[in-house]
């Protein structure tokens, strides 16, 4: 589903900073994917880089068997549709209303207003948001908000949905109820999801594979089971010791 | 003094009403206008800008540099320089119509910075958010800043247009017509100081309606903190 290869990022202002360096990766069908590291260990520009988001300095990336570093134009934008994405600060209009958030997706590719409404419908619906579907974003709980975040991102029917810490800004329960939609969504709706963390408790309750990254680099990769169990570098221990750690 | 304002008000009524109306015409046509003129020029800085949706460096350089001239050129000289201009544009340099494209040129690269200052507002993630679900950029500028910056642009509008009174006023004593007009005619030359002091009194009362109403306004339409 996502194949990547020797994946480099280097940002270039003000000094060079390799964010990414040679990273490879496989994420199949149906898996949900866990990517785990410290702050500033790369996360954010390895899910940016497959958005198309960032360009790669080297390496390939696959997405659904296409080359997408060789997209441009509307084949670039027709491939941003089909990859959902959310993220930590929910990055909701603040001036348009529930209903209008989930429906901004749609409203892009010109869709016709019925279908629009009925599909809005459903995704509140699946989100459990009906009744705030005239409500701001200023008037909702964090939960609220990345629920609201999370049906946008899927109003396309995306094969994939690319999760970019969506539970640190939330309490633990409110986590829960997040992790247990995404999961739900996998199980339910067959959307491979990729998501991005620095809490082990993440990757321990909804993936079924892990990467640790470090400083660009994946220091491991593997089942869940198998990297919580028998960690082969330090980082993961570090992460594995401190559940709570800093963003 | 009560007594002789009020005798004054009464005695020059028309005329105080025509410098409301000139003055009037002068500022909302002239903000129009600036805005036409303005709002696009704004929105391109704030896209070019090195940080932008589509930086380009030389265009936003020759924008920047453009804009800046025009805002460090004092607008008594502006209104002199742009004597020909005015009568390029509307027959004759006299009167408040033709003042109307000195405002214009003098308001614009302002209109053009309160424009861009507002778009560099939006949160810079909801345009990463927005790129992602595969927005153009023409859609990122028309479906996300421009709707999402309106409450703060409304505040910049009512900026404009109070600056853009105290212009009039400044045109006025330069041959525009409008309450500056008739504070320099009446007031200054012929020593009529009621005069001076109504037309103050009601540039006064243009700036806090205009104040209040688009103060109003913006919060009437902001959706955030509710
Ligand atoms: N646009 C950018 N320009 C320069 N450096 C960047 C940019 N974005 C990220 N970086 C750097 O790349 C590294 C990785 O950042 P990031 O991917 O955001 O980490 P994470 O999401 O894991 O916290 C950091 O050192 C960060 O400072
Ligand atoms: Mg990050």
């Amino acid at each position: 589903m996502i194949a990547i290869k020797n994946l480099t990022k280097v940002f270039q202002a003000p000094q060079d900073v390799a964010a990414l360096r040679n990273i490879s990766l496989r994420v199949d069908p149906g898996d949900v994917f866990g990517i785990i590291g410290m702050s500033g260990a790369g996360k954010s520009t390895l899910l940016r880089c497959i958005a198309q988001l960032e360009k790669p300095t080297d390496g390939t990336i696959y997405v659904d068997g296409t080359d997408v570093s060789s997209l441009k134009g509307r084949e670039l934008i027709e491939l941003r549709k089909s990859i959902g994405v959310i993220f930590q600060g929910y990055n909701l209009l603040l001036q348009r209303d529930v209903a209008h958030n989930i429906a901004f997706p749609l409203m892009l590719s010109h869709t016709p207003k019925e279908q629009i409404w009925r599909r809005t419908q459903e995704l509140m619906e699946l989100v459990g948001l009906t009744a705030k579907a005239k409500a701001y974003p200023s008037q909702l709980s964090g939960g609220q908000k990345q629920r609201v975040a999370i049906a946008r991102a899927l109003a396309n029917n995306p094969k994939i949905l690319l999760c970019d810490e969506p539970t640190s800004a939330l309490d633990s329960f409110t986590t829960q109820s997040i992790l247990t939609l995404l999961r739900d969504i996998n199980r339910n709706l067959g959307v491979t999801i990729l998501i991005i963390t620095h809490e082990i408790g993440v990757v321990r309750s909804i993936c079924n594979k892990v990467a640790v990254i470090d400083d660009g680099l994946f220091v491991e990769q593997g089942p869940t089971a198998q990297i919580l169990n028998a960690p082969t570098s330090d980082i993961t221990r570090l992460l594995l010791g401190t559940a709570g750690g800093e963003q | 003094m009560m007594q002789t304002l009020l005798s004054a008000l009464c005695d020059n009524g028309p005329l105080l009403l025509t410098g409301v109306w000139e003055t009037l015409y002068m500022t909302i046509a002239s903000a129009l206008v600036g805005y036409l003129i303005g709002l696009p020029l704004g929105v391109l800085l704030m896209v070019s800008a090195r940080d932008g949706i589509r930086p380009r460096r030389a265009l936003h350089a020759v924008l920047g540099w453009a804009v800046n001239i025009g805002r460090s050129i004092p607008f008594i000289i502006l209104i002199i320089a742009l004597i020909p201009l005015s009568r390029a544009v509307m027959g004759t340099s006299i009167g408040y119509k033709a003042a109307v494209v000195s405002l214009v040129v003098g308001a614009a690269p302002f209109i053009a910075r309160l424009v861009e200052s507002s778009l560099a507002e939006i949160d810079r993630g909801v345009v990463e958010a927005a790129r992602a679900m595969g927005a153009t950029d023409w859609q990122i500028i028309t479906r996300v800043l421009l709707p999402e910056a309106i409450p703060s642009l409304v505040r910049g509008v009512s900026i404009a247009t109070i600056m853009l009174v105290g212009y009039t006023a400044m045109a006025g004593t330069l041959g525009g017509g409008g309450l500056g007009a008739i504070a320099i005619r009446y007031g200054y030359h012929r020593y009529q100081s009621q005069m001076m002091i109504i037309t103050i009194v009601l540039l006064v009362i243009l700036v806090q309606v205009t104040q209040v109403l688009f103060n109003l306004l913006a919060k009437a339409i902001d959706k955030r903190n509710r």
